[in-house]
């Protein structure tokens, strides 16, 4: 009888080149690199220098995210970039691109967007792969049943010659998720609320793998909002088992098999599940029924409570100076505290559904005044979609910016920041000090929080303007 | 890479936990296309006032920081965005030791292929760096050895091959390369299956 194999160590071992010993880590095979132009141009460099090819640019699909404006072209069809730096830094991808034979979702691609987003949509993110880029929030693609993590430019250089990895095995550590999400209350609270339990460490040097009835309720989406953080919780990678849910969301997808390969990659997947009786290295219980609304308060994504709790005492000095950041006082009630700006986007929550919920909210009403909210799709894809059920008249009705795709103010590469100061409700993954522009503060909410406080002006409880419809 | 044996430095601490990456290069200065010039980005936002000015509270400003090349630093350093811009800021400017007693693992990663040695210690070896802003190391990488000026002795653990490449000045990509074959027949093996 064999050894009851986790998800995570099936698709391990189905990559080893070379197995690790004491001497060398394994070579694992990746069977997609994702690129973008941030964090590339160096490797490429590398190439050069060494006089290499790109060993396999049909496993390597590249996108322009981080540093492209949201704001339309100008009417000489200049786009308005932050700096000078910046264009010039997606001019060589797209130098790159062409000189290597890579394929780019560049400006005039239907399918340009964030690098997490359109992977899955394209159809190029399937169970069972090994998947890289020069990006934490590579986790995401987790959600599919494959083996995503994010690297270095030395190891995207790596890749793109080899194909390989130098990697050591890592842990893996079950999140049961049992019971049933409230309403109002969604995947970004669930992972919040992961991530404020085990903190931001919790997953360090392992392999997270969701379980239970409430992962398998999620939606596809909702699965990457949970993946997508995995990192927010230290871990190498997030992972799901594929089932129903995922072959039904990946059927006819551009680049997913079709016919009779279809069918036979369907049974295959179906394999992809962690063996009864597998062992993991750590194991923690999850009551999804306890789950509430969960926002941040302080400077990493583990300083996380309830949306109706009060700020907690600071337990030691980094909490204080973290409290001291945030202008926050131990007590002080986190709902009903004024909002500068509401930023709805992100590889965690700009996909489609992301956009109905927080339109559901908007429909008919108007932000507060004085607020500013930027509401920034995925990708051109999710765009397109949004615009075809008229989301962006519905955000635009309510006084909110309709942006172009692209990664926008979660990291604010582009100079969608704030002003030093503000307070911004985001839906993106990081709150650390100065992440969307030097001295802004960040609350990472889900989109219903985030449509909630931009109408009320203050943090403010979705489930007071949910219809019974809506909930 | 150029081979790292020993390192005979000062400490420089930063008692924070979880200083993620952001924090150790702000995402503006990301747009560069280089590896080399971002030891001035380096812990920006703490580094420097709104008005371009030194900030003289922050510890690396301090006189007697100047020309450590040792960074002690609090639990979970590291944490955040993938950017390698990280440890080719803290190499730029000067750092070739990073101590923690937590660090975490893409950070970790990228940090020992650019030639700064990443390692973690011991909570109360951690500790005594983290009250001792100054104190002079000297680091055997191929020992493992930390010593102290009293004649006090740490160790850390740094995995077999991270370690060969280190002292040796490997490099990863060549090793990699050297594996052709292997790499092709598992493709072939892939496809045939």
């Amino acid at each position: 009888m064999t050894t009851p194999r986790t998800l995570f160590e099936k698709i391990w071992d189905a990559h080893l080149v070379a197995p690790e010993s004491a001497a060398a880590p394994a070579l694992l095979y990746v069977d997609l690199q994702l690129l973008h132009e941030v964090t590339s141009p160096q490797a490429f460099d590398e190439l050069r220098a060494r006089g290499l090819k790109v060993r396999r640019p049909d496993r390597v699909v590249a996108t322009l995210d981080h540093s492209t404006p949201t704001l339309p072209p100008a009417a000489d069809g200049r786009r308005p970039y932050a700096t000078a730096e910046a264009e010039a830094q997606v001019a060589a991808l797209e130098r790159n691109a062409r000189e290597f034979g890579i394929e780019l979702h560049g400006w005039g691609s239907p399918h340009r967007g964030i690098v997490h987003v359109i992977g899955p949509e394209l159809g190029v993110t399937q169970p069972g792969m090994t998947i890289v880029c020069g990006d934490s929030h590579t986790s995401t693609h987790g959600a599919f049943g494959a083996l995503a993590f994010g690297i270095g430019t030395t190891e995207v250089g790596h890749v793109l010659a080899t194909q390989c990895l130098l990697q050591r095995k890592p842990k893996t550590l079950a999140i049961h998720v049992d019971g049933e999400l409230g309403p109002g209350v969604g995947a970004k609270d669930l992972i919040l609320h992961v991530i404020g339990r085990i903190g931001v460490n919790g997953g360090t040097g392992s392999v997270i793998e969701y379980r239970g009835g409430a992962i398998e309720a999620l939606s596809m989406e909702e699965r990457m909002t949970v993946c997508n953080m995995s990192i927010e919780a230290g871990a190498r990678a997030g992972l799901i088992a594929p089932d129903d849910t995922t072959f039904a969301w990946l059927k006819g997808r551009e680049r997913a098999p079709q016919g009779a390969a279809w069918e036979a990659a369907v049974e295959r997947w179906r394999g992809l599940r962690s063996d009864e009786g597998a062992q993991y290295d750590a194991e923690i219980h999850v009551d999804a029924n306890a789950i509430q609304p969960s926002i941040t308060y302080g400077t990493h994504p583990g300083m996380v409570v309830e949306l109706a709790a009060r700020v907690p005492a600071a337990a030691d000095a980094q909490e204080r100076r973290a409290l001291d950041y945030m202008q926050l006082e131990p007590g002080q009630a986190l709902a009903g505290t004024p909002v500068d700006l509401v930023f709805v986007g992100s590889c965690t929550n700009s996909r489609l559904p992301d956009l109905r919920e927080a339109a559901s909210l908007l429909r008919g009403r108007r932000i507060a005044p004085g607020l500013r909210m930027l509401v920034v799709p995925g990708s051109e894809q999710v765009k397109l979609d949004a615009e075809r059920e008229g989301l962006h008249e519905v955000f635009r009705a309510a006084g909110a910016e309709w942006r172009e795709p692209g990664c926008s103010m979660c990291l604010g590469m582009n100079g969608d920041i704030g002003k030093p100061g503000q307070l911004i409700v985001s839906t993106s993954n990081r709150n650390f000090e100065g992440r969307q522009g030097p001295g802004v503060r960040t609350v990472l909410a889900s989109p219903l929080v985030a449509a909630a406080t931009a109408l009320a002006g203050c943090i403010a409880d979705p489930r007071g303007y949910l219809t019974s419809e809506a909930a | 890479m150029r081979p790292l044996t020993t390192i005979h430095s000062r400490t420089a601490v930063l008692p924070f936990e979880n200083i993620d990456t952001d924090r150790i290069v702000p995402a503006r200065f990301l747009t560069t296309t280089q590896r080399r010039g971002l030891g001035r980005a380096l812990f920006h936002d703490w580094r420097y006032r709104e008005d371009g000015s030194e900030n003289p509270d922050f510890a690396l400003n301090q006189p007697a920081a100047q020309g450590a090349e040792i960074l002690v630093a609090g639990r979970n350093f590291g944490c955040g965005s993938s950017r390698e811009h990280a440890p080719w800021a803290l190499a730029d400017y000067g750092i070739r030791a990073v101590l923690s007693s937590e660090i975490a693992d893409i950070f970790r990663s990228n940090a020992l292929k650019n030639g700064v040695l990443a390692v973690v210690l011991a909570e109360g070896e951690h500790r005594y760096l983290l009250d001792h802003p100054g104190v002079e190391l000297a680091i055997d990488v191929a020992a493992g050895t930390i010593e102290l000026p009293d004649g006090g002795r740490f160790t850390f653990e740094l995995d077999a091959f991270a370690r060969h490449c280190l002292i040796e000045g490997v490099d990863q990509l060549g090793f990699l390369l050297k594996h052709a074959d292997a790499i092709a027949a598992f493709e072939r093996a892939c496809e045939a299956a």
